[in-house]
């Protein structure tokens, strides 16, 4: 890339993410959601000793994730088209590599590969935040980088430590069959957690997410939000729950304490924000919280709301930061008290982040009302406490989102910008409409999206149940399924081969 | 002469490069200044014609030659660390060329100590007696002594060869009690002789215990394990950027294999005892370099507390070797070192080879300021330094995350999962002043003030060091396969 001139590069990496998008979106077609195992497999020896493989596999529920990551990306392209002015070609390549590495997590079906791409995109996010963020951006870049890397080494040490008790291999598949000793879980579920509790965030370890969130570029906080925070809870749907489940099992009412708390402390963290990216940080600390929420309550119902969440949450917060990047990009501050009364000047964008705002806070109809529903639906089926403190975070939610929409959209607005406020450009619409369609398809019609993670979701479930360890504690989740199909709630989400 | 024949035979690379230093010391003060770069031409040459040597020397993998009466050996471990000398030796002149003129000291004779100690070197990896390995150790320490104070000019380059010297001397002294006191014991300097006589006294004889903690001792000073690296962060800044290199790169390496060749088959009866204290000093190793680097402000003492804590990583894989158990007894432990080292080379010659060549007004600019903004000013040499820095710091897809891969599996499987997680948390810290050189490079604006901005002296020399040192940093961190193969091909003539 620094062959080319600074406008190239933009085009270049515009191109480059779009023929992803386009290599990508076939998948969603040829994917056969009746298939239990991995497909489009590919598996090639890499390093011989240790028996190391670069091999790839998509199952329902990287399929959604690698997809939306192809999707988001050309639109972190164009958020950069004018923001970015200093070093565009340096910009512009870190925006590729983060995205190789990003799409690399979630088909890597090796435990080295994984994190050979786990770790990858520490460089380029530090130099995406430190290069190019805000006024404190060193601060926010080293205490992002310090604490990824922190939580994630001790991912290593657990992918060792398994090599050796899973019968010497590094194969997921083949790692999430075997059988530990419960001792042994306890550890690995520690360490497994530390590296993907402070990727999603969740609660004690989330502080750095406003940091990194609010001194980065547009793009940076989108790849963020969107992206990055799903490979935490990615890594506990793929790595721990198959892989520990006496652990998660053991572990299930800390993580959902832990969720809870993240999903209520985020939301009145959100309240207090004057800062637009901050607030929407703070309330992606809350969303996360329910797909944690929906993951360790360890049924069929709160899994595939979990899943179907990240994709959600990506979509919709993803929005949400391109349109503080939009209005960014024009009063050149975050502040919601300098961009208030937008509905006059910028109707087109008070509309977008309308929709955006009613998609976060899961009106229904829109894409977070399906993924909430059913991560309470699941919760419930564990418990009820739970569920009530959960909803909580729903109407706070509908708090902060609405006043916040209720002070940019209608407030009154702040003199000395209002004058020279253009609404959305063609590229800027261009952006945003992607999104806005994906919230109403997800939202009225999720089928496509949950019938192909069922299955995957019922084999990560089934992997957990054969009873490992501790035959006494068969979960309730196989009985699960039926429950659901008697409710009538969610008639959609059954698979037909159910 | 036919008596000999055979032997000499065996060492013919070590005299090539013994006789080809002898030359250019010889040739040097007949060479006018313009044409010295010959000379420095003729000792890559006799660097090529001894690698074809060793390389040949080696027809199949468990041959192990014996010479002069058992005190040298040419096997396949000593093969490995002779390439990988002559590697660092090859990049070690050419990084000098460029760096020697600018600061005016170009001289002859610089490339016939470089050659000396390699052959020094060369013969502490082949010595299969306490004395050679002595003797090689001692040619080693002395031409670096010379090398440290090479730029006469400044005074620190000079107080820097006396301190190195004072405690060189001090532990060859300690060294050499060790290997006195197991004279004692075994009648014979052997490894062999003395495998014998330790397992016939038992770990639990005291003198036996008093020697090997000696011997430990003289080798701690070399590999600059703590509480033995005092000397470390003054000689590495005081020394001429090329010479820290060499230093940092070359002499770490052999001492470990010595190291390695001397406690596996000489002293592997007292394994549960060397690896225990080895367990210790690693720990205070790793723990000490990597916390005290954060505070450096000048690179070339950070680099320097850095280097003492990467002999911490490699002790880890030494400790794995004396705890592991089983089929594999050590073999995976011994192989992560020589992985670990030969990676370790590639990025500290790299960084080493921007340092010396970024200028601020003619002068060194080794200060981490100096290196502020030059992301804007120079963007290949900032990535250059940028992958050097990250591969330092262990992140994946660079060697030196492979290199910290295969340590901490064989930490693993010796069942010091602990260590390694220890070790690991450390790589954090060691991330956090590796990064500050990243962040200055590229998230801070030079001071408009200073007049003249550091910027680096490229050179043909110069650019081939980095090509080679990014490409294997790069394709050993992508593809390590042919260096993990040949390390652990070569590990198993060690026993």
């Amino acid at each position: 890339m620094y062959l080319a001139t600074e406008s190239a590069a933009k085009w270049i990496a515009l191109a480059a993410t779009l023929a992803d998008l386009f290599v990508a979106l076939p998948l969603w077609w040829l994917f056969d959601p009746q298939a239990s195992q991995m497909q489009f497999t590919e598996h090639v020896a890499w390093i011989t000793s240790p028996p190391i493989y670069y091999s790839l596999g998509l199952d329902g529920i990287s399929l959604p994730l690698v997809l939306m990551t192809a999707g988001i990306m050309p639109l972190c392209v164009l958020a950069s088209w004018n923001s970015i002015t200093t070093k565009v070609r340096g910009f512009m390549a870190s925006l590729l590599v983060m995205e190789t590495a990003m799409v690399g997590v979630f088909v890597a079906m090796d435990f080295v590969l994984f994190y050979v791409f786990w770790e990858a995109m520490l460089i380029p996010m530090y130099l995406l935040i430190g290069v190019w963020g805000g006024a404190n951006r060193l601060y926010a870049a080293i205490k992002f980088f310090l604490y990824t890397l922190a939580g994630s080494v001790l991912l290593l040490v657990a992918i060792l430590v398994l090599y050796f008790y899973g019968g010497h291999t590094f194969d997921i598949l083949a790692l999430s069959q075997g059988t530990y000793p419960a001792s042994l879980q306890t550890w690995l579920f520690l360490a497994f957690f530390a590296a993907f509790a402070v990727k999603v965030p969740m609660f004690p370890l989330h502080t750095w997410l406003p940091d990194a969130h609010v001194e980065a570029p547009t793009a940076g906080s989108v790849i963020l939000a969107s992206i990055l925070l799903k490979m935490g809870t990615y890594g506990f749907l793929r790595f721990s729950l198959p892989m520990l489940p006496d652990a998660s099992r053991y572990f299930t009412p800390m993580m959902v304490v832990l969720s809870i708390i993240a999903i209520i402390y985020g939301a009145y963290m959100a309240l207090a924000q004057i800062d637009l990216k901050k607030l929407i940080a703070y309330s992606s600390v809350s969303h996360m919280g329910f797909v944690t929420l929906g993951l360790f309550v360890l049924n069929q119902q709160g899994i595939e709301g979990a899943v179907l969440q990240m994709v959600n949450h990506g979509i919709t917060t993803g929005g949400l930061f391109l349109c503080v990047g939009v209005i960014y990009e024009r009063t050149h501050s975050r502040l919601i008290a300098d961009n208030a009364g937008l509905a006059a000047p910028m109707p087109l964008y008070a509309a977008l982040l309308v929709i955006f705002a009613l998609s976060s806070l899961g009106l229904p109809g829109t894409n977070s009302f399906v993924g909430e529903f059913l991560v309470l639906v699941g919760t419930f089926l564990w418990s009820k406490v739970a569920t009530a403190l959960a909803s909580l975070g729903i109407i706070l939610a509908a708090v902060y989102l609405l006043w916040m929409t209720q002070r940019v959209v209608f407030g009154v607005p702040s003199p000395h910008h209002f004058p020279k406020l253009k609404d959305l450009t063609q590229r800027e619409f261009a952006m945003l409409a992607p999104l806005v369609i994906l919230i109403f398809w997800i939202g009225l019609y999720p089928n496509p999206f949950v019938s192909r993670m069922h299955q995957s979701v019922a084999n990560t479930i089934d992997s957990m149940s054969r009873a490992k360890v501790a035959p006494t504690a068969h979960p309730s989740a196989r009985r699960a399924v039926p429950l659901l199909a008697d409710s009538g709630e969610q008639p959609k989400t059954q698979d037909p081969s159910q | 002469m036919s008596l000999y024949g055979p032997d000499l035979l065996a060492l013919l690379p070590e005299l090539i490069i013994v006789a080809t230093a002898c030359l250019v010391i010889v040739l040097d003060p007949v060479t006018s200044a313009s044409r010295r770069d010959l000379l420095a031409w003729l000792s890559v040459g006799a660097l090529a014609v001894c690698l074809g040597l060793t390389g040949g020397q080696i027809t199949t993998l468990n041959v192990r030659v014996l010479a002069f009466s058992d005190l040298v050996v040419i096997d396949a471990y000593a093969r490995f660390w002779k390439i990988l000398l002559y590697g660092v030796a090859s990049l070690t002149i050419f990084m000098s060329l460029p760096y020697l003129k600018i600061e005016r000291v170009h001289l002859g004779e610089y490339y016939g100590f470089i050659l000396l100690a390699l052959s020094g070197m060369m013969v502490m990896v082949s010595g299969a007696d306490l004395l050679t390995i002595y003797l090689g150790t001692e040619l080693m320490s002395l031409s670096l002594y010379v090398m440290t104070g090479f730029n006469r000019s400044k005074p620190r380059s000079l107080e820097a060869a006396a301190k190195y010297f004072v405690l060189g001397a001090f532990s060859s002294g300690i060294l050499l009690y060790g290997i006195s006191l197991l004279y004692g014991l075994a009648g014979s300097t052997k490894l062999v002789s003395i495998a014998n006589a330790v397992g016939a006294r038992g770990a639990d004889d005291p003198l036996v215990l008093i020697s090997t903690i000696l011997i430990a001792v003289g080798f701690g000073f070399k590999l600059a394990a703590v509480p033995f690296h005092m000397w470390t962060p003054d000689v590495y800044q005081g020394a001429p950027t090329s010479v820290t290199a060499f230093m940092a790169v070359g002499a770490k390496a052999a001492s470990f294999a010595a190291f390695m060749r001397v406690f596996v088959e000489g002293l592997g009866g007292l394994k549960a005892d060397w690896s225990f204290l080895f367990l210790l000093i690693s720990v205070a190793t790793l723990v000490l370099g990597n916390v005290v680097a954060i505070v450096q402000t000048n690179i070339k003492r950070m680099l320097a507390y850095s280097s003492i804590a990467h002999a911490g990583y490699a002790l880890i894989g030494f400790v794995a070797a004396g705890r592991s158990v089983g089929a594999s007894g050590g073999t995976p432990g011994l192989a992560s070192i020589m992985i670990y080292l030969a990676l370790y080379s590639f990025m500290t010659l790299g960084a080493f080879a921007v340092i010396g060549m970024l200028r601020k007004g003619g002068i060194e600019g080794e200060e981490i300021e100096d290196f502020t903004g030059l992301a804007k000013r120079q963007p290949v040499a900032a990535f250059l330094m940028l992958i050097f820095m990250a591969s330092l710091a262990g992140i994946p897809p660079t060697a030196g995350f492979i290199g910290k891969f295969y340590v901490f599996m064989a930490a693993v499987e010796a069942g010091l999962a602990w260590l390694a997680a220890i070790a690991l948390i450390f790589a954090v810290v060691s991330a956090y002043y590796y990064m500050r050189v990243v962040m200055v490079m590229y998230m801070r604006d030079p001071n408009p003030s200073s007049a003249a901005p550091s910027c680096l002296v490229n050179s043909p020399a110069l650019s081939f060091v980095l090509a080679c040192a990014v490409a294997g940093v790069i394709l050993f961190g992508v593809f390590p396969n042919p260096l993990v193969g040949f390390a652990l091909q070569s590990v198993l003539t060690l026993k």
